[in-house]
């Protein structure tokens, strides 16, 4: 157990054991939501800025309790309100925001290794909350909180991970995190969504979906992220839905015990069958409830580390 | 070179822990409302061997659980990232007779961090506190009603207890670096 880092910007760099402190550290934090007074002193003092570039609501929802119930305080700073509108670079938007002396900067941005481009100078955490394809640091967290909360372990899982691959920062930070702590990933959708590419992350591709859920303990479905396709990778939604959608009659054809986990927002009747969404094996609200838990850990642990006089000096 | 000094041994241990318990019993009529919280790792272990050792005292069952303090301390971001625990209480902590147990007793802050705690789950009737060792350098305006032993230390000294919970050997050790 030992966590030393200042920020959380993606799942890559982190080591088996330092996913295990965080998912330990969520378990904790669980519990405190599940108590009548649902807060603690933790970070009381501390700022804590959302800094939205991109459109979220639950993601930012989740980091706003978590910061809230952790005693900070919280700014909600997102790009249709703000200086960005006006011209104002992200370095000078950050580094206004540090001069006001905020502790945490929790950031989402459209380009690739912006959270890793404010660390660089930034003496705040810099907590990555999805930046572009890249990663999604925390949504993998809390997927494998899920897993091991239901499942009991990780280790020797299979995980088949369905639909839009290729735009997505959900399905690199599970693939990594997956991996690293030892479960089978498979990946599978539209092969112009599913490029044999991720075959070097260490997980297996196939475009044949009724295979790839056979004998999956875990089935994660992705939303088509149509914001960031430039053209369109698949004829139509329909097609799509009967070529690779959850339905009831594929629901009919997996494992008895297997988890249906989906990281929002939902597209019913596109990716996942209304019903399938709502039926017991479906642990999509559960997901919600434990990125609560995972980002007051989260929170919790870049705080803990050496504030940023100890690291200068 | 570190040199360390032996404080308990493991008889000496297991004498000082059955003496707390006759001295909770004793101080506690009304058996039946005392549970015991521990603070982890160490206290956490102690509260349930005090707890073993009541039961035979008292003839009935006395709850214990975990409070973990580590949310609740003043000094996150001053030294190395605390080890969160899960606080397990199976019990109403309204109207009872707390006893909080704690391995070592030093600047007296993990105790009001306890009491802060302690504050989200209810309102207790009392609270006492038990510990093993009593170091003094207190810098908060807490005491012990449970002493296993009082040592004299310097600040630069540490205590260590190892527990045969945690792969131990049940001794108390104070090492000067």
């Amino acid at each position: 157990m030992s966590w030393t880092r200042r920020h959380l910007l993606d799942i890559e760099s982190l080591s088996a054991g330092e996913i295990v402190t965080v998912l330990d550290t969520a378990r904790a934090f669980k519990a405190v939501g599940e108590r009548v007074i649902k807060k603690v002193p933790a970070l009381r003092g501390k700022t804590v800025v959302n800094l939205f570039i991109e459109p979220s609501t639950r993601t930012r929802i989740s980091f706003e309790l978590a910061a809230q119930r952790l005693s900070a305080d919280v700014i909600n700073f997102t790009a249709e309100a703000s200086s960005l509108k006006k011209g104002e670079t992200l370095k000078d938007t950050a580094r206004n925001l540090e001069a006001l002396n905020a502790d945490i900067i929790i950031i989402r941005h459209s380009a690739t290794g912006a959270p890793h481009f404010l660390s660089r100078f930034l003496n705040a955490s810099v907590i990555n909350a999805g930046d572009g394809a890249h990663e999604h640091p925390t949504q993998a967290l809390l997927d494998l909180f899920t897993i091991r909360e239901k499942k009991g372990k990780v280790a020797g899982l299979k995980v088949t991970i369905l639909g839009d691959i290729l735009y997505s920062r959900v399905a690199r930070s599970n693939i990594w995190a997956l991996t690293k702590l030892g479960a089978q990933v498979t990946l599978c959708g539209p092969a112009t969504l599913v490029p044999r590419i991720f075959e070097k992350m260490g997980c297996r591709v196939t475009y044949n979906v009724d295979e790839a859920i056979a004998d999956a303990d875990i089935i994660n479905l992705l939303r088509i992220q149509h914001e960031r396709q430039r053209q369109s990778m698949f004829p139509s939604i329909g097609e799509y839905s009967t070529l690779f959608g959850l339905t009831r009659a594929r629901m009919a054809r997996t494992k008895p015990d297997v988890l249906i986990m989906h990281p929002g927002p939902i597209n019913r009747g596109v990716e996942i069958d209304s019903e399938v969404a709502d039926c017991a094996r479906s642990v999509i609200l559960a997901q919600v409830t434990n990125g609560l838990a995972v980002r007051m850990a989260t929170l919790f642990l870049v705080s803990g580390g050496k504030g940023p006089q100890e690291v200068t000096a | 070179m570190p040199r360390s000094n032996p404080i308990l041994d493991t008889i000496a241990l297991r004498r000082a822990l059955t003496r707390i318990a006759h001295e909770i019993a004793e101080r506690n009529e009304t058996s039946g409302d005392v549970v015991l919280l521990g603070v982890p790792r160490g206290g956490d272990h102690l509260a349930r061997r005090l707890v073993a050792i009541l039961e035979t005292i008292w003839g009935h069952a006395v709850p214990v659980g975990t409070l973990d303090v580590s949310m609740h301390r003043d000094d996150l971001g001053t030294s190395a990232t605390p080890t969160v625990h899960p606080t397990v209480m199976p019990f109403d902590l309204n109207g009872k007779i707390v006893v909080l147990v704690d391995d070592v007793l030093f600047s007296g802050r993990t105790t009001r961090a306890a009491l802060d705690a302690m504050n989200d789950f209810g309102r207790p009737k009392c609270v006492q506190l038990a510990v093993l060792i009593d170091r003094g350098h207190r810098e908060l305006p807490i005491r012990a009603d449970f002493v296993g032993k009082n040592v004299p230390t310097a600040r630069d000294e540490r205590v260590e207890v190892s527990l045969k919970e945690d792969g131990g050997d049940d001794t108390v050790t104070m090492i000067r670096s």
